[in-house]
């Protein structure tokens, strides 16, 4: 058993949602979780809120946001277990963001037995 | 009160208490002696009561009688241990004086520090739950094999080798370290869930008998609650849990000892002083910032304790079935949370979630499949249903599925 990073990807970062949108996808969102995790193939994940971000720059610039010219933000991950990336990838396809024209997942493997000791 | 009710009643209240706090004086590794103290004391009442009356403080009575018995007890172990073992130096009077404290202050500590040593690691949980019903709850050997579906012989010989362990161990009855608190309460905990399931979902026709052994999760339990090193919000949220499951009792067996489902309980027969108690205990829970598994599942039990079929409900019970899931997998979780997925998203859905989930040797599978197909498919559902009736096990699954059928 293999384990996937999903990285969900926002094609326009600075789209603002209602809160009412952001509820429907959030539901969605857990849903999609849920029912990972009820295959027991969930491992772990997060959201990456856009409060209190910066992005950091070869020469020590710090600017806030991941906005600015990166036109393209990442809204969170999640890790999966799966046999293969196929597997990994039908994961993936059920991911509400991909309800958005331009947006994208990015199915990752999870490197083995390379993290410090 | 009678005689004959009076003995029983006195062994279910004070068995236990002679029990933990001996434990606590002798230690660990003579916890059998502790155990064959306490029921000489109420042998040698049954023995004596009949012929010389009831005494007029039968409880002092009792202690009095253990107290003397434990005596001549260390009196004979000091002396095997002075000749055979020599080493122990001199006989210290003192040791001969060892107090035995039947208060309740010391009953209290005693067992809030033999749940600790009971609850180690070191031996298995099914071993666990059986000491604690012997030792913690009073229980005898015959109500424990009825309660766990055993027999008198296995509980025997799982009690031994459990309390061999902790001996071999050195298990100490003690308070655990600050340090490893939050460590050895998970493991208290876990027991605590589990001696409370065993009572409530057990298969044992003896009504009484699983609800004690629910009262007691529930005593022991609470016990944590009043000490302030385990009032902790996991802990609050366990009793919250086992309060609001509880509450339904009454109601989930007709008067032919069969399982009434929970769509079909009469609600006015669910008990709303444990429904308000459990949710004090959330309430106490979530004052922390910890979410636990009990935290999730005495939500989930909240919400069933709302019988009105609205969508909020649903909603909420999915999504702290999705949480509950992240935290910790079970495969009944799995099948509960695809039930809800129908109630909130409909059963198309849940179809395609459900058939991913392949849990075919679980009879529950084939039985939720059985109750999507319904109304969808109805032949499907027959099938299904079929299947579930064929790896069922216990004759309460076997008479729920069958009514599913006839149903039909």
């Amino acid at each position: 058993m293999e384990e996937f990073a999903l990285i969900m990807r926002h094609e326009d970062g600075h789209k603002v949602a209602s809160p009412e949108q952001i509820q429907i996808w959030m539901k969605q969102t857990m849903d999609w979780i849920g029912g990972i995790a009820a295959l027991n193939k969930f491992s772990g994940g997060t959201g990456l809120p856009f409060e209190d971000s910066r992005v950091v720059r070869s020469n020590n610039v710090v600017t806030n946001g991941p906005f600015g010219e990166i036109k393209e933000t990442i809204g969170g991950f999640i890790v999966v277990k799966a046999d293969s990336v196929d597997e990994a990838v039908e994961f993936a396809k059920g991911c509400p963001v991909l309800q958005g024209e331009g947006n994208s997942v990015e199915v990752r493997k999870i490197a083995k037995g390379t993290a410090p000791h | 009160m009678e005689q004959q009710e009076l003995i029983p009643h006195l062994f279910r209240t004070e068995f236990r208490k002679i029990a933990a706090v001996l434990c606590k004086a002798f230690g660990v590794e003579h916890i059998g002696i502790a155990e064959d103290i306490a029921s000489e004391t109420f042998l040698s009442a049954l023995e004596t009561w009949p012929y010389k009356g009831v005494p007029a403080n039968p409880t002092a009575w009792l202690y009095k009688v253990a107290k003397n018995k434990s005596k001549n007890w260390i009196g004979r172990n000091n002396i095997f241990t002075d000749k055979i073992a020599g080493q122990i130096k001199y006989s210290s009077p003192d040791v001969q004086e060892i107090d035995i404290d039947l208060s309740d202050k010391n009953f209290n500590d005693s067992q809030l520090q033999m749940l600790f040593a009971i609850c180690h690691p070191a031996i298995s949980t099914e071993s666990q739950i059986g000491l604690s019903l012997r030792i913690l709850c009073g229980f005898g050997i015959e109500e424990i094999a009825n309660a766990l579906l055993s027999n008198k012989e296995t509980i025997n010989k799982r009690l031994s080798r459990a309390k061999e362990k902790l001996r071999v161990e050195k298990v100490k009855i003690e308070f655990p370290l600050d340090a490893e608190v939050d460590q050895r309460l998970a493991t208290v905990l876990t027991t605590l869930y589990l001696l409370f399931n065993e009572g409530y979902y057990s298969e044992s026709q003896d009504t009484v008998l699983r609800e004690d052994l629910c009262q007691e999760a529930i005593r022991l339990t609470y016990l944590l609650v009043e000490n302030e090193q385990t009032n902790q919000s996991p802990v609050n949220a366990l009793l919250s849990l086992m309060c609001f499951q509880s509450s339904r009792f009454k109601a989930r067996k007709n008067e032919n000892a069969e399982m009434v489902l929970y769509q079909d309980q009469d609600e006015s027969l669910w008990d709303q002083e444990l429904i308000s108690k459990g949710a004090y205990f959330l309430h106490q829970a979530s004052k922390g910032t910890q979410i636990s598994k009990y935290h999730l599942e005495a939500g989930i039990a909240y919400w069933h304790t709302i019988k009105d079929d609205t969508k909020e409900k649903w909603e909420n019970i999915l999504q702290l079935f999705n949480r509950l899931l992240q935290i910790e997998y079970s495969a009944i979780a799995a099948l509960n949370r695809t039930y809800v997925l129908s109630k909130v998203n409909g059963k198309a859905e849940a179809i395609v979630e459900a058939e991913k989930l392949k849990l075919v040797n679980n009879h529950f599978y084939f039985t939720l499949l059985g109750e999507l197909y319904k109304d969808i498919d109805n032949r499907q559902a027959k099938q299904y249903f079929k299947k579930a009736l064929s790896i069922a096990k216990t004759r309460t699954d076997k008479q729920t599925i069958q009514r599913k059928i006839d149903q039909l």
